[in-house]
This record gives C-alpha cells, structure tokens and sequence, in this order.
C-alpha cells in the first residue's frame, strides 16, 4: 500500500514542480512548511494531539489533488482503491448485521473525537450530516447520497442469504474504507481510522441492510 | 437581550414545527422556513450593544499605562477605524508580519495599554456559554460596525501579504486527523449541506463574497457574538483538528485567503446568525 500511495505522491509532486518552475509572484509553499505553520498554531487538547497535523500519504495526495482542481489521475485513483480494498477487515464471525435501532442512534450522534469531546465516550457516526437515512428524520445533510430504502433498492430481502453477500460486503467495505471505491471521496473511513468499532459498524449495516429498519420501509 | 433571544428561539420553534409535519421531499419548503426564520432575525442584531459598548471601551484610558485604544493603527492611519477591517489581513511594517484584525486589535491593547500579550487566548478572547461578552468582542463588533458597507479589499501588494496568501490556500485544502476533513471537504461545493445547515463555497466569488461580509456575526444559538478567530478556531474543532490558538499563524493565513478571495463584496458584519 505504502509503495503505491508513494507513487501517486510522486506524480502529483512532479506536477506541482512544474507548476512551481513557471514564473510567479509567489513559491507555493511545500506541504513540510504547512505542516509546520499548523504545528505552530494549535495545542493538544483531550483526544486532539498534535500528530493529527501529520499527513498520511493519502491526506497528501487528496490534499494536493483538490488543490490543483483536477480529478485524480485514473490510474493513481485506481492503484489507491485496489490496494485499499485488499486491506480491509471483514468480520471474522461472518455476521455483519447488528441491532438498527442502536445504528440509528449511532447515525444521529455527531460527536466523536473533537478536542471539546469527553474523552473515551462512545463516538457516533453523525450519518444524517451528510445523507438522508429513515424517511422520519427530516434535518438531513446532502453532502452525500441519500441512503433511503439502502436495503430494498439493492434487492435485499434477507441480508444473510447468499444473494446479498456481495452487497453486504461492499457495504461494510464502503464504511470501514471508502476510499476502496472512490479514492480521495469526502466520507471519513469509519473502520480503518477508528472512529467507530466493529460493533457499531454492525448496528449501522442493520440500518442500512435490515428490511426490518425504517430505512428499507 | 435575554428576553429577545428567548422570543426568537421560540419563532425557530415555530419555523420548526411548522416544517415537521411537511413530508421528507418537502426540502424547499424546510430551507423556506428557515429563510423565513433568518428574515424575522434581520429586525433587531444584539451586536448593535456589542458595538456600543466596544466603542466605550475603545476610547475609555485602560490597563497599566492608562491610555484607550484612540491612537491604534489598524493600517489606515493612527486613530482611524473606518475602513480598516475591510482592508485586514494586511502586511504592518512594525511588526514586520501580516495581522488580521484580532491580532492587530491586541497588539494595540498590549504595546499602547501595557496589558499582556499571554493574556489574550481562545478562553479569554471568546465567552462561553451564558457568559458576557469579553472585551475582545465588544471592541470588534465597534470596529466592523464602523466599516459596515464598505467594500472588501484586502491588499496583496507586499510579499508577505503574498505569501500569507498563498499558505492559506494550502490551508485550505489541507486534509488531516481521523475525519480526513479539511476546510474544503465541506466548502469547495455548490448546494451543500451539514443536516439544513446551507455550507458556502468558499472557492467561488460570491458565496466567498457573502461568507467574509458576515463575519464577524451574533450567533443567536448562543447568545453571543462570535469572531473571524472563532469562526476558524470552532471550524477545526469540527474538522477534529487540535485546539487552535488564538491569532495563530494558521489563522491569519486563512482569513487571508479568504478575505482576498472576497474582494469587493460589501461588509455588512456584525451580521446576525441562526
């Protein structure tokens, strides 16, 4: 994963140099120099440590793609998505669908891992910041797709059987990482970066996934 | 003032339950309601007390010197307020650095006054919940109420008004901590929305425009007026970075950025919001 992320690091920081070589007023400063001005501008507060201002490699090459206002170059997005994808957990007990009625809670919390946070409390997934969930809850966000009828759109009847493995699977896959799909996309990877446990994933897929939850009503 | 935000809390109840029972599709209607709701806010902004009693405080003689604030150069000329938050960020030869109108403000509380400069920080500078307004705030409402409808012009022509520029954007695009947010991941967007809260593309001139008039504003959901330094610093609290500090160098940046990015739009700050 390193080496690819690496790569794609390398081709967007070929670009910017050549960007940089053309006359201008100013020099864009080095992301090494950001890093630095931010260092010098926050404190660690409860969970909020300084080491959060470290980019991973990815930070960087979405960082720098937004930046420059063009897409992903296709093959760097592809290598990203492969390589995500293959590191993905799934759960080892085969059974990915817990209780949606806590995924709805979890959905509804949008705090989790901010410095005014207590910390080791339960973080939520603040879903409806961005998506429309159950049809009853009107204050939804549209940075995302709207998830209504998740379940009963994709044809899934029963999420255990056979037929519904495939999109079961993406859909833990889609929230555990979702730069396995779109690489540089605004949704924070739930899973991989801990801000929700496997538990909670769970809940949420029966949210999504359970024809018993609003959702698929 | 007490009273009044409790009155205008119940006409957003009523915005509110008068969208409850519309169905989910009904969006236009609810954004309807809430441009309703913003509309009834328009009558009467408690920042215009904010600003009264900033101006008191500014020409009031104060801290160990026992001077007011009467001979601040916020870059326009010594004793001038009118027309200097329109054209802040900008670059001071005193100080050799870039400030943006908090630093600047303090940094006339410190060298004319004798105050601190250590005394100025985020717990200090903003109010916190049911709390009185903080000096800092009565004295920047006074400041941008005296350059209400002048049009933005933050200058560029100085190196480092340049440079200041140009880290801002990188600021902006910036994407860090466990969220991978940055500044863009929710303002680089036409239409967009966190729940019915509308988010301003900040990459296009006119919501651009719109967003750096309004700041500073009174926030109504919490009673108080809150700065350009809160707006950033309650931003990245969000995007779960660190606790920033108060006229941090990250900070000036960005309000660089986003105020050369705002150039002839017309102040209207104290604005008053949700």
């Amino acid at each position: 994963m390193k080496s690819i992320l690496a790569l794609g690091l390398m081709l967007i920081s070929l670009s910017a140099y050549s960007q940089a070589t053309k006359p201008q007023a100013t020099k864009a400063p080095s992301n090494k120099e950001i890093v630095a001005n931010l260092k010098a501008s926050f404190n660690e507060r409860g969970a909020a440590k300084l080491d959060r201002l470290d980019q991973s490699d990815l930070q960087t090459i979405c960082s720098l793609a937004a930046e420059s206002g063009k897409p992903l170059p296709a093959k760097v997005k592809a290598n990203i998505e492969k390589k995500v994808l293959a590191s993905i957990p799934y759960p080892a007990d085969g059974a990915y669908l817990g209780d949606w009625k806590e995924g709805e809670k979890i959905a509804q919390n949008g705090r989790g891992l901010q410095f005014s946070d207590v910390v080791g409390s339960a973080n939520g997934a603040n879903c409806y910041a961005c998506h429309q969930v159950s049809p009853t809850e009107i204050s939804f966000g549209n940075q995302g797709p709207s998830l209504l009828k998740y379940g009963t759109l994709r044809g899934v009847k029963d999420p255990t059987s056979k037929e519904s493995e495939a999109i079961v699977k993406y859909t833990w896959a889609r929230i555990w990482n979702t730069h396995a799909f779109n690489a540089c996309n605004g949704m924070p990877r739930f899973g991989d970066a801990g801000i929700l446990t496997p538990a909670q994933i769970k809940d949420v897929m029966a949210l999504l996934l359970d024809p018993a939850s609003p959702v698929n009503k | 003032m007490k009273k009044l935000t409790y009155s205008v809390s119940l006409t957003l109840l009523g915005a509110l339950s008068s969208m409850a029972w519309q169905p989910v599709s009904a969006q236009k209607s609810s954004t309807d309601a809430i441009a309703e709701y913003r509309a009834s806010l328009q009558d009467g902004n408690p920042a215009d007390l904010n600003a009264a009693r900033g101006e008191a405080i500014w020409k009031t003689a104060r801290g160990p010197n026992n001077v007011s604030l009467e001979q601040c150069d916020l870059g326009v000329g010594v004793g001038k307020v009118k027309g200097a938050v329109n054209t802040l960020p900008r670059y001071f030869a005193d100080v050799k650095r870039v400030m943006d109108v908090e630093s600047r403000l303090v940094h006339c509380i410190v060298t004319l006054q004798g105050f601190k400069a250590e005394e100025f920080t985020a717990r200090t500078a903003f109010s916190g919940d049911g709390q009185r307004a903080t000096v800092i705030e009565d004295l920047v409402a006074y400041l941008y109420d005296e350059s209400r409808d002048l049009p933005i012009n933050v200058p560029q022509g100085h190196k480092e008004e340049k440079a200041s520029y140009a880290r801002g954007k990188k600021i902006f695009f910036f994407k860090g901590g466990p969220y991978d947010f940055s500044c863009a991941a929710c303002h680089s967007e036409d239409g967009k929305r966190i729940r019915l809260q509308d988010l301003p593309n900040l990459t296009k001139p006119e919501p651009a425009k719109a967003a750096f008039a309004q700041w500073p504003a009174y926030r109504v959901s919490q009673g108080a007026l809150r700065t350009m330094q809160w707006r950033m610093y309650d931003c990245f609290r969000q995007q779960r970075f660190p606790e920033m500090t108060y006229l941090s160098p990250t900070s000036v940046d960005l309000i660089t950025f986003l105020g050369v990015n705002a150039k002839d739009g017309k102040m209207a700050a104290p604005a008053i919001k949700r």
